[in-house]
């Protein structure tokens, strides 16, 4: 898998003392949109957050593009042509929704223009003007993913972008990620929606305490999506803890 | 003319005069103050050693170089700013990742060695910086008679000062700085330097306190002193406009230079110390400062 976009290998992530994710490896092909599944604390932000450089506290290897990028800064990696959607959406406050999406530098030779911006998420061109912050929780989500496209970043880092959104939002950011993916753009998407990542995504990884325990295709999880929610729902966590009482 | 509380008005309106262009000099120095503080998150206490470093480079630039008032407007804040420049890279910078409080005893520090040092070589009485001969003289204001180069103080520092606040609000880099001041982590995972950002804000905001003491060479002696209590006062500026903002450190500035003119006035004994009950009343009204956001 050397010729992967993306290659993982023992990637071990800390905060402090404490070791979040232990010896993860994994792949993610040029054009494939891949999920990285789990519950709550299982490791997948800190993964992505170790891919971006952001959290420096990091073992193992990342090669992207076949090029070495762990002793790199995230402003470094950055410019290798990543784009980084943080889980809580990154939109800042004292910047008007315009300053938030001109923010990131672009980052290679055929960013995503204005125009076909605009037309992909209407609703920014009318509250240009308007603090980032203002805008709801589902605006935010696309003004976050607009700021990455605009770079012209070929590879995008989505932090559970459906978190908190109203299904029609869900709906409408499925359409973004499949049109992007139509495009030839490269995603590693985070997500506890198992239901959202079947209808994007082309494989899945499961990570389960810091680790990746289990890896489906697409189809395997269209096939059966039962052996996929079983590392995601409540009752399992109940029932292991039950179990072990 | 008329009489307001049995002031003649032309005490008054002379009072604020003064109080203004006191205010020239507390809204650039705390404008330096809040840059620095929104960005590094460090309180800057050798900000006022820093103006004095300035006043003195424009002073010897003048008697060792020959090098005038014009010319040392433009070379003491790069002088001065590039001695910031070092300051953050070689001995701030090491402390980020420890608690704040540590930033500011590094920089008082710094602030007294500064100090120790011009003490040293010039002793506590002042040097004087005589007004440049195109702001000599005086303008008739019909209630007072004001020196033409407090006038220029005044119009200088507002240009300044609302230059400083269009770069921040109103211009890329300037979101580049206020994005950083909110989450320098994700600023830097967009591809933008923040080390070297944080750096050169740290040299600009220095670069400001060193302008501000090269305009106040000529209004007060220059001295290895001229810093101390002023940082004081500046600091309480910046607490009442509400730290990190760039707006309130301006109109706190000027605003509370007034509001010393004025007490001088009604109760001038009380006129040293109004800052600080200001400063007292807003932390117990507002903690965050007029125009700060809510703590």
């Amino acid at each position: 898998m050397n010729d992967s976009l993306l290659y993982v290998e023992n990637l071990s992530a800390r905060y402090g003392e404490s070791k979040v994710v232990h010896d993860a490896s994994f792949h993610v092909n040029q054009g494939e949109v891949v999920t990285l599944l789990g519950r709550n604390g299982a490791g997948k932000t800190t993964t992505l957050r170790a891919i971006m450089g952001v959290l420096q506290t990091r073992e193992g290897s990342i090669r992207f593009n076949g090029k070495e990028i762990i002793s790199l800064s995230s402003d470094q990696i950055a410019r290798c042509g990543i784009g980084y959607v943080p889980e809580e959406r990154g939109i800042f406050s004292s910047l008007t929704v315009k300053e938030n999406l001109m923010l990131p530098p672009v980052i290679s030779d055929n960013p995503m223009t204005l125009d076909e911006i605009y037309s992909l998420f209407p609703n920014i061109r009318e509250r240009l003007d308007s603090r980032g912050t203002h805008l709801s929780g589902g605006e935010q989500q696309m003004l976050a993913m607009a700021r990455i496209l605009r770079t012209g970043a070929n590879f995008l880092l989505l932090d559970e972008p459906t978190e908190g959104l109203a299904p029609i939002i869900i709906d409408a950011i499925a359409n973004v990620i499949k049109m992007l993916k139509a495009r030839g753009t490269t995603i590693l998407l985070v997500e506890q929606n198992s239901r959202f990542a079947s209808q994007v995504a082309d494989r899945h990884y499961v990570f389960q305490e810091g680790a990746i325990v289990n890896e489906f295709t697409n189809q395997e999880v269209l096939d059966n999506p039962a052996q996929v929610e079983r590392y995601l729902s409540i009752e399992v966590i109940q029932e292991e803890e039950g179990s072990h009482v | 003319m008329f009489d307001i509380f049995g002031m003649p008005i032309q005490v008054i309106m002379g009072q604020v005069a003064i109080g203004l262009i006191n205010g020239s000099f507390y809204a650039m120095l705390s404008l330096g103050l809040a840059i620095i503080f929104g960005l590094l998150n460090i309180i800057n206490f050798s900000h006022g050693a820093l103006y004095m470093l300035g006043a003195f480079v424009g002073w010897m630039l003048l008697n060792y170089l020959g090098i005038n008032y014009w010319f040392a407007l433009i070379l003491v804040p790069i002088i001065v700013g590039i001695f910031g420049v070092i300051m953050e890279r070689f001995l701030i910078r090491k402390l980020y990742h420890v608690d704040h409080i540590y930033g500011l005893l590094l920089t008082f520090g710094i602030a007294l060695m500064i100090q120790a040092l011009f003490l040293n070589l010039f002793g506590v009485s002042g040097q004087l910086y005589e007004v440049p001969e195109l702001l000599k003289g005086t303008l008739n204001l019909t209630f007072m008679y004001l020196p033409i180069y407090r006038g220029w103080v005044l119009v200088a520092s507002v240009i300044v000062c609302g230059s400083t606040w269009y770069l921040i609000e109103r211009t890329k880099l300037g979101s580049y700085l206020r994005a950083a001041t909110e989450n320098p982590q994700l600023v830097q995972a967009f591809g933008i330097r923040v080390p070297t950002l944080i750096t050169l804000t740290y040299g600009a905001g220095v670069a400001l306190a060193a302008l501000a003491g090269v305009m106040a060479a000529p209004v007060y002696q220059v001295s290895p002193l001229m810093g101390v209590d002023l940082v004081i006062i500046v600091f309480a500026v910046v607490v009442i406009g509400g730290m990190g903002s760039i707006g309130g450190a301006i109109i706190a500035g000027f605003g509370l230079g007034i509001v010393e003119g004025l007490t001088r006035v009604v109760y001038p004994e009380a006129s040293s110390v109004v800052i600080f009950v200001v400063m007292v009343i807003v932390l117990l009204v507002k903690p965050s400062g007029l125009f700060g956001k809510a703590v």
